[in-house]
């Protein structure tokens, strides 16, 4: 199936929950509202024509431009049956960004979701399991958030270090 | 009177108590078998049989309770950084570190990464580092006998100060 031919089956599905297509890009992708993912997700899962089987990644991005601050979670979907995929996007506010799993579509997702939680405080409501995967589970902040501060010290060893440069300055 | 050297056979030898000593250490080095990145990779080949650590009675060790020496070799991050710290004190004494390559050195070029450590020494004791990127073997054998200098300086009978006999410092 084509992308647009994708498109034009959710939109008929879930009108006015989904908009912003772009079909000329290596990876097309369109915007979902954030009360529908789980639906449409579901929906391009189950569907015979769309068989969107596999979640291939599920990440986030913090895009922090003026009048337009928002945390998007960005869905890859695969379908090997079909030989096809698309990108789902869902905008959140920046502050308390919150969406509903998707881990019970595809199981993939406990994991994904974990890491964009541990690396952007995004918090999936209903998630069975939602701790921090990488970072040790006493890290303060999200990192990959723009606003994020280093600590001066994480458990006792430093985190500064002065370049060589103002060493031998000295 | 004749001199005792003189007075012997052949297969005699005289020294220091302290010289036999460091002698044996320096001469069986038990490293642990311990890589964090790529640098485990060049450590590997410098322990295997064209830069052959073995020749100088150097053989890797699985546990630190049975080694003298721990290389650091590779990128430390901050949740290895307090494994890294308990192997340590898991050795027993005398025990050295080489810090191999950027990384361990002072975070190398990861230095600016949030989960990175900025250098072993921020963690341990240090008493050789070795530049590089990842650093050749023959650099790392290098490192090994500056660490052999170090205990063949060290007085263990006569703690009396020796700095003025000290020859090696290259």
């Amino acid at each position: 199936m084509q992308a647009q031919e994708i498109y034009n089956k959710i939109e008929k599905q879930f009108p006015g929950k989904v908009g912003l297509f772009r079909g000329d890009v290596f990876d097309p992708h369109l915007n979902v509202d954030a009360g529908a993912i789980v639906d449409v997700c579901r929906y391009l899962r189950d569907d015979a024509e769309t068989a969107f089987e596999v979640l291939s990644d599920l990440t986030a991005i913090d895009w922090t431009k003026k009048d337009d601050e928002k945390i998007q979670v960005v869905y890859h979907l695969f379908s090997y049956a079909k030989r096809h995929q698309i990108v789902l996007k869902v905008d959140l506010p920046r502050e308390a960004p919150r969406i509903a799993t998707v881990e019970g579509i595809w199981k993939a997702a406990n994991w994904f979701e974990r890491e964009v939680f541990d690396l952007f405080g995004v918090d999936f409501a209903g998630h069975s399991d939602l701790r921090r995967i990488m970072l040790p589970e006493d890290w303060v902040g999200h990192p990959l958030r723009k606003d994020y501060v280093e600590q001066e010290e994480y458990d006792g060893i430093s985190t500064q270090r002065a370049p060589l440069v103002d060493k031998l300055l000295k | 009177m004749q001199p005792l050297l003189n007075s012997l056979p052949e297969t005699v030898f005289t020294t220091k108590v302290d010289e036999l000593l460091n002698w044996g250490r320096a001469s069986s080095q038990w490293y642990m078998l311990f890589g964090l990145a790529c640098c485990a990779i060049e450590l590997m080949q410098t322990g295997g049989p064209r830069a052959d650590l073995d020749r100088f009675g150097c053989v890797p060790r699985a546990t630190p309770r049975q080694s003298d020496l721990m290389i650091v070799a590779g990128t430390l991050t901050y949740k290895m950084a307090k494994r890294t710290k308990l192997l340590y004190d898991q050795m027993p004494d005398p025990k050295y570190v080489i810090s191999m390559g950027s990384c361990s050195n002072c975070g190398g070029l990861f230095q600016i990464a949030y989960s990175v450590c900025k250098g072993v020494d921020k963690i341990v004791p240090v008493d050789v580092y070795v530049p590089g990127c990842p650093p050749r073997p023959e650099a790392l054998t290098e490192g090994l006998l500056r660490v052999q200098d170090k205990m063949m300086r060290e007085r263990w009978l006569v703690k009396a100060p020796a700095a003025k006999e000290e020859r090696v410092g290259t």
